[in-house]
């Protein structure tokens, strides 16, 4: 055989870490012919923070905060599943008001999240105004984080057995009329894409993923969902009141970029009618445990009782122990499904705490997605996988 | 209800694939099943095939490390049936010598898995093409997840105004690492000074 000519040669180029449309800290590695992607070699862990190995070397509680700088886009998402995982451990029931402010801001979260992402994957193919409308929205919900918890994105809000706070009715009456205003938003920002030329050409039939893929891939989520599968874990494995819920599970029909955007589009009117259901719902009472066993006593409490001192000592130094034995707990996050594989060894430190990430698992099918796609391709393949690099590279 | 239908999923393996389980058990609802090593690529393939089982995602491959015991390392499979809407965890103890099938012929979705754990516990699938550290830096060494390693770590790198690069250095804490273990409060943590340390080395 002749050798290939100059021409002919493979070309390999560098897209990251450093590029705004890899969305964090991802290099890709892609081999090109021409124009068309060959071969993609994701490098990833350059946000690894070795969450897990910390996590090993805190108390339960300490532990929690690292679940808000995982996704920071919807932190009080991962924070739940994390809950969840401790709450089956000890088996404990949490408050239904409680059970509804966690859907609540799980809801918020998964907004948060879905704007972020549909407005960015739309200004890496070219459009500037979905992220300004959209950052506008997002800018309000954070004010909501904020007045539930004190912090804009770094919540440590859900706590093993229901919240720490109680949420003022002021703040719930707000959350409340901020839903009226959002959806008109929506349908501005709907105005300005579905129809779009440029962004259909950019997205549809881009990235088809068909549905025995989602099942080789373990994708989970919207990636699911885009393909028409109508796998939902609040729908499947309801967990807090899910069940009580009225919500619609959107599916696409393609499998590709376009399609994900639709339903993403769709969650979040979706979760705007929960927000709403769950105002409406939402009772009084405690919004944590109240058996004693990891909530600390109230601090009125604290100024008579010699006992409640002292158990507020221990509960914050000492932490709760959690007995022997392993759990796997998984919420529907925003990008997927986000699930805490805790072992525990019956002492106040988790032995092991494995984070299944749903970006993770996305990620790892660039290779398969990008195959034969050209080079501008990639980076609305990367906006439509939704990754951040907190949850990937923990 | 489900309940009894992770018992009868827990039967149904055991009656098959009897001989490549040493046990199982439901805790929280859910069912963990304990794999021989050798056997375990069968028992992921009838899970994934039968029609009752239909365990098609992938959802986690983990290693945990387990220092004391003779077989130190548990590789943990999630996995998923999304048709049944059930869920199976399977574990499969390993020594640090020996290796591990990778179930990546049966899962493209084990390739990071598998990967993220060799990465962060040393263990060896058997047969992956592409077993390279995922998640550590170029060029780390060691296997950061392992109880024996300490949360410092042991390098630290950091950019050299002289030699205008980064540079990595051998980690130096201006204070001694502290370790609290909390677990008694009123005694405060048990320090052993380094001197004490020292004396106890050479007489042991």
């Amino acid at each position: 055989m002749a050798e290939p000519a100059e021409t002919d040669r493979k070309f390999t180029i560098n897209f990251g870490p450093q590029h705004p449309a890899a969305h964090g800290v991802l290099r890709l590695v892609l081999e090109l012919d021409g124009e068309v992607v060959e071969r993609v070699d994701p490098h990833i862990g350059l946000l690894h923070r070795g969450t897990e190995k910390l996590i090993e070397h805190k108390t339960y509680l300490q532990a929690m905060p690292y679940f808000d700088r995982l996704d920071y886009v919807a932190p009080m998402n991962q924070e739940h599943a994390f809950c969840l995982a401790v709450e089956k451990m000890l088996d404990i029931k949490v408050p239904r008001r409680a059970q509804f402010i966690r859907v609540l801001y799980s809801e918020i979260g998964r907004i948060l999240s879905h704007l972020l992402n549909v407005t960015t994957q739309a200004m890496d193919v070219g459009a500037l105004t979905p992220p300004l409308w959209g950052f506008e929205e997002r800018e309000k919900l954070m004010v909501f984080y904020e007045r539930a918890c004190g912090s804009r994105l770094h919540a440590a809000y859900f706590r093993p057995g229901g919240v720490h706070q109680d949420l003022p009715p002021e703040l719930i009456e707000d959350i409340g009329e901020w839903c009226k205003t959002f959806l008109p938003v929506l349908k501005d920002i709907e105005g300005l894409l579905n129809n779009n030329r440029i962004f259909k050409q950019r997205n549809c039939d881009i990235g088809v993923i068909s549905q025995q893929d989602v099942l080789d891939l373990g994708f989970s989520g919207v990636m699911v969902r885009g393909s028409g599968l109508s796998w939902d874990i609040r729908r499947a494995e309801p967990y807090e009141v899910y069940s009580e819920l009225e919500f619609d599970i959107p599916v696409g029909v393609h499998g590709d970029c376009y399609d994900r955007y639709l339903v993403r589009m769709e969650e979040m009117r979706q979760s705007v009618h929960i927000i709403e259901q769950c105002i409406a719902k939402m009772p009084e009472g405690p919004v944590m445990e109240t058996g004693g066993k990891v909530a600390p006593p109230r601090r009125a409490e604290m100024k008579q009782s010699m006992e409640a001192l002292i158990h507020h000592f221990k509960l914050y130094t000492e932490g709760f122990h959690v007995p022997e034995g392993e759990v796997y707990a998984a919420i529907e996050a925003p990008k997927g499904e986000f699930g805490v594989y805790l072992v525990a060894d019956g002492s106040n430190k988790p032995y092991r705490c494995k984070i299944k990430a749903p970006g993770f698992a996305h990620l790892q099918a660039m290779d398969f997605m990008c195959k034969g796609h050209m080079l501008a391709d990639v980076s609305a393949i990367i906006g439509s996988l939704d990754v951040v690099f907190g949850e990937i590279d923990r | 209800m489900s309940k009894t239908r992770l018992e009868q999923l827990a039967e149904r393996l055991d009656g098959k694939m009897g001989n490549a389980l040493t046990g199982w058990q439901i805790a929280h609802d859910q069912l963990t099943v304990e794999v021989h090593l050798d056997q375990i690529l069968s028992v992921l393939s009838f899970l994934r095939d039968d029609a009752k089982c239909r365990f098609t995602t992938l959802v986690d491959i983990c290693g945990v490390d387990f220092p004391g015991r003779s077989a130190r390392f548990d590789v943990v499979y999630h996995l998923l049936s999304m048709t049944q809407n059930m869920r199976i965890r399977l574990k499969v103890a390993v020594d640090e010598d020996e290796t591990i099938p990778s179930a990546l012929p049966m899962f493209p979705a084990a390739n990071w898995y598998e990967r993220e754990a060799f990465d962060m516990y040393g263990i060896v699938f058997d047969g992956h093409p592409d077993l390279r550290r995922l998640l550590t830096d170029y060029g780390f060494t060691g296997h950061p997840l392992r109880k024996d390693f300490p949360l410092s770590g042991h390098v630290e790198c950091r950019y050299d105004e002289e030699q205008k690069r980064v540079i990595y250095e051998p980690v130096s804490l201006p204070q001694e690492f502290r370790q609290f273990d909390n677990l008694s409060p009123w005694e405060g943590a048990n320090y052993v000074r380094e001197e004490e340390a020292k004396g106890e080395a050479e007489d042991g």
